[in-house]
């Protein structure tokens, strides 16, 4: 019953938020209406009584948000960030697919024949995901993981509009770099 | 898993516990008035943070054009709600308030809230200077963070359980603040880093007029600062179980013990402020991720070792 409850009372606070991110505007509400969303999705994942995974998801969405409000602000040219603002746009494009796509994920969910748990659950469910991720799943875990950084660390060298040359000279025998801001690591 | 070492008591308590952190945040605000007075030259200095306290009571809220009240409150009131929910994994001797099994995660989940926070003390008040020292914190954050959550890992293999209590019994014969000082050290300067603190108050610094405190008074800075000291309490109160054995100890019963070691550490962090400068956040970012965090996880290869050696 008190479990039922909180998970409704959960739920509409996940969705309210979710609406939130779009209809407030500034971008500090969005992004932490965003973190609150996921936060009431984590406690989901509580009421699970997947502990590992419902703590980890909020630590992660509240540090990623916390990042973002970062990236907003340097990303974000003469900073209408710091402005009231609308957080839509593209938004006839934007209403379609997000509709298709939960008319589809709903649709998914009532309709898919849902399994009977078959076993019981481990008494050490993180131990249990621990396993799974690191036991059989572990090379391709390895692999996931270089491909990742290697996505992010190209992603900022394309974003980037100096290369080493800039930095280092054409002999890339410069130290320290020349570097227009201060900051960064390994110099 | 095994039964439970630490015997949960009921929700009640979480008001002597509330008590307790309270009594520990001001005993480190009034030995760190104590030693201002001493530096320059004056006697006394433990009753001030009372007549600070009264002060702030009586000011006036100061408000601002445009301030996002709702996110600045949250931000301003934040700090001291974490504080709260984290000292409820920590044990104190044989009791604890939740013996959750992801103790640690939940402490590091709850530290990683005060980025959020203080983010939004800063951003709320909707002046520059506040919103610069929001982003000075953000700044360390991601210098402190790394390391911060490597060197909680390495007690968590050590003891193989993420469970606050199980941790602290693992320590028995050997503390493990012996077999793994780096981490020790780390976490200590994660602590003094989420409490925006000492070395890490460039957020709060003079130089942009108080930073994030630039526009907060009465009440609302009291909360704020109460928060701070409050997480330095949490900090201190954690690296027992941690690091230091928990309750263990002769003599004395558990509970005492885990309240003289957190005395201990406070003492320790709040002496080592006047000995230290600010870190600048580009400058500590260097140190941060080319020291501490190899260094982080060279410990936790280390500790790793030895679980697999030992068998």
């Amino acid at each position: 019953m008190l479990v039922t409850i909180v998970f409704w009372v959960l739920a509409v606070v996940a969705v309210a938020a979710g609406v939130a991110v779009f209809v407030v505007d500034s971008m500090a509400r969005a992004t932490y209406a965003l973190a609150l969303s996921f936060i009431a999705v984590g406690v989901q994942i509580l009421l699970l009584q997947q502990s590992y995974l419902g703590v980890i998801t909020i630590l992660m969405m509240v540090m990623e948000m916390a990042v973002m409000a970062v990236y907003m602000v340097m990303f974000m040219g003469m900073n209408p960030a710091l402005m009231p603002m609308d957080m839509t746009h593209g938004k006839k494009t934007a209403i379609g697919a997000s509709s298709g796509v939960f008319g589809m994920l709903a649709a998914g969910a009532l309709l898919i024949p849902w399994p009977e748990r078959r076993g019981a659950p481990p008494e050490d469910l993180t131990h249990a995901i621990g396993l799974e991720i690191m036991g059989e799943k572990m090379l391709v875990m390895v692999v996931v993981g270089a491909v990742l950084v290697a996505t992010i660390v190209s992603g900022v060298v394309l974003a980037a509009h100096r290369t080493r040359y800039d930095r280092f000279g054409d002999d890339l025998r410069r130290r320290p770099a020349d570097d227009p801001q201060p900051g960064g690591v390994g110099r | 898993m095994s039964e439970s070492l630490v015997t949960t008591v009921s929700a009640g308590w979480a008001v002597l516990a509330a008590i307790i952190l309270g009594g520990l945040a001001f005993f480190a605000v009034a030995l760190e008035a104590a030693l201002s007075a001493r530096a320059h030259g004056a006697s006394g200095g433990w009753v001030a943070p009372v007549a600070r306290t009264a002060r702030l009571l009586r000011q006036r809220r100061r408000t601002t054009v445009a301030a996002d009240t709702l996110l600045w409150r949250i931000g301003g009131a934040g700090l001291l709600v974490g504080a709260f929910a984290m000292v409820a994994v920590i044990p104190l001797g044989r009791w604890t308030l939740a013996d959750l099994d992801v103790g640690v995660v939940w402490f590091n989940a709850v530290d990683v809230m005060v980025w959020a926070l203080v983010w939004l003390a800063g951003w709320g008040a909707n002046s520059t200077h506040s919103l610069v020292g929001g982003y000075r914190f953000l700044a360390h954050g991601l210098a402190y963070e790394l390391p911060l959550m490597f060197a909680l890992v390495a007690p968590a293999i050590a003891a193989g359980s993420l469970r606050v209590g199980e941790v602290a019994a693992a320590q028995e014969g050997l503390w493990f603040v012996v077999w793994m000082p780096v981490a020790f050290l780390v976490y200590l300067i994660g602590v003094t880093g989420f409490s925006v603190w000492g070395p890490f108050a460039p957020a709060l610094s003079a130089d942009i007029a108080g930073g994030v405190l630039s526009e907060l008074s009465g009440v609302d800075r009291l909360v704020f600062l109460a928060g701070r000291y409050a997480l330095l309490a949490a900090g201190a109160a954690f690296a027992v179980p941690l690091f230091l054995g928990g309750g263990a100890g002769p003599v004395l019963p558990g509970w005492a013990w885990s309240l003289v070691k957190t005395v201990a550490v406070l003492t320790v962090l709040v002496w080592l402020r006047r000995k230290l400068p600010m870190l600048r956040p580009d400058r500590f970012m260097e140190i941060g991720w080319m020291i501490l965090l190899p260094a982080a996880v060279l410990q936790d290869l280390v500790v790793s070792l030895i679980v697999v050696g030992k068998g």
